[in-house]
């Protein structure tokens, strides 16, 4: 403490040396010199830039005058790590690609922390180290950020919220009522690996599962697509609620009648054991890593092979299409050659019983 | 992908050539809700021709748990001091007060678990907690249960009881055939409950009734092909039990399963959710495990409420009506704001109607989806 009071006004946080404790105490939050300490030892270290450095109210970020994207989403996974990734590259990768799928590059991140009373200070420095990581391979910076930490028992370890803020390319206009019949739907690869990873993870720790979240970030893939291939009219990434979701979302927006074949959507078999086993249905599951596409039929190859490029969209394919009748649903071919309704989810997923 | 695509289709050519030469219209009955929502998941029901139908049968377990049954469980979560272990899908079920989910919500202390051992290890981890474990299912979950119940035994546990419903599945289908006259041609019947209580449980059917049974996994293919054999079956108008599931299914299952199961209880008469009593139908402790009673530690008893009005979940249970027949389906009896249990539980019949054919488009794509049931994708 002492050596704290004798810093000049003014000087960086960086300087304070307080003996760092091993875990998160309530007064990390408080706003004074601890919190100073924590964001000198170990946010800015991991995340630092000279926007984030300035430690100002707001960053200001240079810029055209054209259109800006801005998203936020919170992140709450449990548990924090988990086979193929962690919140804090969920937390950077999750708000990276709301940004991408609207065509926007991003251009920068603010991070808001909430922290559990006790959580271990190497257990957050793993997570930043992750967030940190995350963002190099997105090539985006977290400009701006805030900490808050609750009482033990309030929270659940950590929380993130990320802010994003992108830049968007004059001409792209990616909007469902862009979507006309015979366009053509594409998925980047293998779906429902990233939520059965978490979910196997949660609430069978003792399983030794092969499962792999997805969790990437996708705007460099999704850029090269949109540079490369005219005729991309829709993006959305298949978070919560999965694949089905977002078809059946595309379905009652367009009023147009969508319909999936089955047998082209890739569910890894462990993937779906996973899914057996617990009574979930893959279409329904949450990823992280990929990007459902919808583009006019011409460019559908073009698409393709710009995902391929990529290694997060080495399995890219189409999966389906729009037909001209209106009746806002969508329909799946089955593998056996059946049909059913693809709906939306309802809510929290139940596993049952026998 | 190719071989499992080449097997389903040459199982539907066999249900579509065999049903060709039908003498009448057929039913099956499935009588387990994995198989009910596996058979709409893969859309087996646009396929099927029209004289042959798949009608579900009380197979899932959420589905048949007695509404006394789901209000003890709420106001056992309710009292203080206690933490109620259950299976997820029990959470949305609604008893006359209500679901345990809104119990959770008003602060009782309700948890979900996977396995009924958890509950076990919650009581020794927790001793001043009393654990109540909801103890659901049919022979399937019914081993795990008298696992649990040794193994609080072994631990010398005073803070561990179960309440309850497991159900045993032949006697209802007994029922069903007696005095439910339900008119059904066959049966599939349940891989998981026949893994445990072997295949040879279901030749009692066969023989009294005259009733084809076959053994169905749960695949798309499985399913198909269990469907196809049915078909051909009373085509041949033979009576046989089949075996389409060797690979875990065999002739007298598992009997260290069974033997668990009986040294813990002993089947007793049992209240079926839209069925009624059936004789032999549920379980109960023997003397030696009293202690683990629910009912008797905590001297509760079910008070049986009447079914919500206007719902029709135990015709549809039965083959009496379908999902859409029922008044409330899909008008006030949703998923989200579910009215009878088959609505509940994710492998309840109305659910599944609701999610995979309720609007209509995959009933009235059926006859072409029959004329080319190997529909080539547009793509």
């Amino acid at each position: 403490m002492s050596n704290a009071m004798q810093e000049r006004p003014g000087t960086p946080p960086s300087a304070y040396h307080i003996d760092k404790s091993r875990h998160i105490i309530l007064a990390h939050g408080g706003g004074g010199q601890l919190t100073d300490e924590l964001i000198a030892h170990t946010l800015l270290p991991r995340l630092g830039n000279e926007l984030l450095g300035e430690l100002l109210d707001s960053s200001i970020v240079p810029g055209s005058a054209g259109r800006i994207a801005l998203t936020i989403d919170s992140y709450v996974v449990r548990p924090l790590s988990f086979p193929g990734g962690d919140i804090g590259r969920l937390a950077v990768s999750g708000t990276v690609n709301d940004l991408a799928v609207c065509g926007a590059e991003p251009m920068g991140l603010a991070l808001s922390l909430i922290l559990a009373e006790g959580l271990e200070r190497k257990v957050l420095e793993s997570f930043i180290d992750s967030v940190k990581a995350t963002a190099d391979e997105a090539g985006v910076k977290v400009i701006t950020g805030d900490t808050k930490v609750v009482g033990r028992g309030q929270a659940d370890g950590v929380y993130i919220t990320t802010a994003g803020v992108g830049s968007v390319n004059g001409k792209t206009r990616l909007h469902p009522d862009q979507i006309r019949p015979g366009d053509v739907v594409i998925v980047s690869g293998s779906i429902a690996d990233h939520g059965l990873a978490v979910m196997l993870a949660r609430e069978m720790p003792e399983v030794q599962s092969v499962l792999w979240s997805d969790v990437a970030p996708l705007n460099r893939m999704i850029a090269r697509l949109l540079e490369k291939v005219n005729g991309v009219v829709f993006m959305r990434d298949p978070t919560r609620g999965g694949l089905a979701c977002v078809v059946a979302d595309i379905a009652t927006r367009t009023g147009l009648h969508v319909v999936l074949e089955e047998s082209r959507i890739l569910v890894r078999p462990e993937t779906q054991h996973a899914a057996d086993m617990l009574g979930l249905d893959p279409l329904e599951v949450a990823n992280e890593g990929k990007v459902v596409v919808v583009t006019r039929p011409e460019a559908a190859e073009a698409a393709i092979a710009a995902l391929k490029e990529d290694e997060h969209g080495q399995d890219a394919r189409i999966i389906g299409h729009i037909e001209p009748e209106r009746d806002g649903l969508c329909e799946l071919h089955t593998v056996i050659g059946g049909r059913r309704i693809l709906q939306k989810p309802y809510g929290e997923q139940l596993p049952r019983i026998c | 992908m190719t071989q499992r695509l080449a097997d389903s289709h040459a199982a539907i050519g066999r249900l579509l050539e065999a049903a060709k030469a039908l003498p009448k219209p057929v039913a099956f009955m499935e009588i387990c809700g994995t198989h009910t929502v596996a058979a709409f998941r893969c859309g087996l029901h646009s396929l099927m021709p029209a004289n042959v139908k798949l009608v579900s049968g009380p197979g899932c377990p959420v589905c048949v748990t007695s509404q006394g049954d789901i209000d003890m469980l709420i106001e056992l979560a309710q009292r203080p001091g206690v933490t109620l272990c259950t299976y997820g899908d029990m959470l949305r079920v609604t008893g006359a007060k209500g679901s345990l989910e809104e119990a959770r919500g008003g602060g009782a202390d309700v948890r979900v678990i996977y396995c009924s051992l958890d509950a076990v290890k919650l009581a020794a981890a927790e001793p001043k907690r009393n654990v109540v474990f909801a103890a659901v299912g049919f022979e399937t979950t019914t081993p795990a249960t008298a696992v649990a119940v040794m193994e609080a035994e072994r631990l010398g546990l005073t803070n561990f009881t179960a309440l309850v419903s497991h159900k045993r599945i032949l006697p209802a289908m007994r029922a069903l055939l007696d005095s439910m006259q339900v008119n059904v041609d066959g049966f599939m019947c349940p891989g998981h409950v026949s893994a445990i209580t072997g295949y040879a449980t279901f030749a009692t059917i066969v023989r009294r009734y005259k009733l084809p049974c076959v053994v169905a996994g749960f695949e798309d293919v499985q399913i198909a092909s269990a469907l196809a054999k049915l078909v051909e079956l009373a085509r041949d108008r033979k009576a046989a039990l089949e075996n389409l599931y060797p690979q875990v299914v065999s002739r007298w299952g598992n009997r260290r399963a069974q033997n668990l199961m009986r040294r813990v209880f002993r089947p007793v008469d049992a209240r079926w959710r839209g069925l009624g009593m059936i004789p032999d139908s549920g379980l109960a402790f023997r003397s030696r495990f009293s202690r683990f009673d629910t009912q008797s530690r905590y001297k509760i008893t079910p008070i049986d409420s009447p079914e919500p009005p206007g719902c029709r979940c135990g015709d549809v249970i039965t083959a009496r009506c379908t999902p859409a027949e029922c008044k409330l389906f899909a008008v006030v009896c949703t998923p989200v704001r579910p009215i009878g249990p088959c609505m509940v539980s994710s492998e309840g019949t109305c659910q599944a109607w609701f999610k995979y054919k309720r609007l209509g488009k995959s009933i009235a794509a059926s006859e072409d989806a029959v004329a080319k049931p190997s529909q080539e994708a547009r793509l």
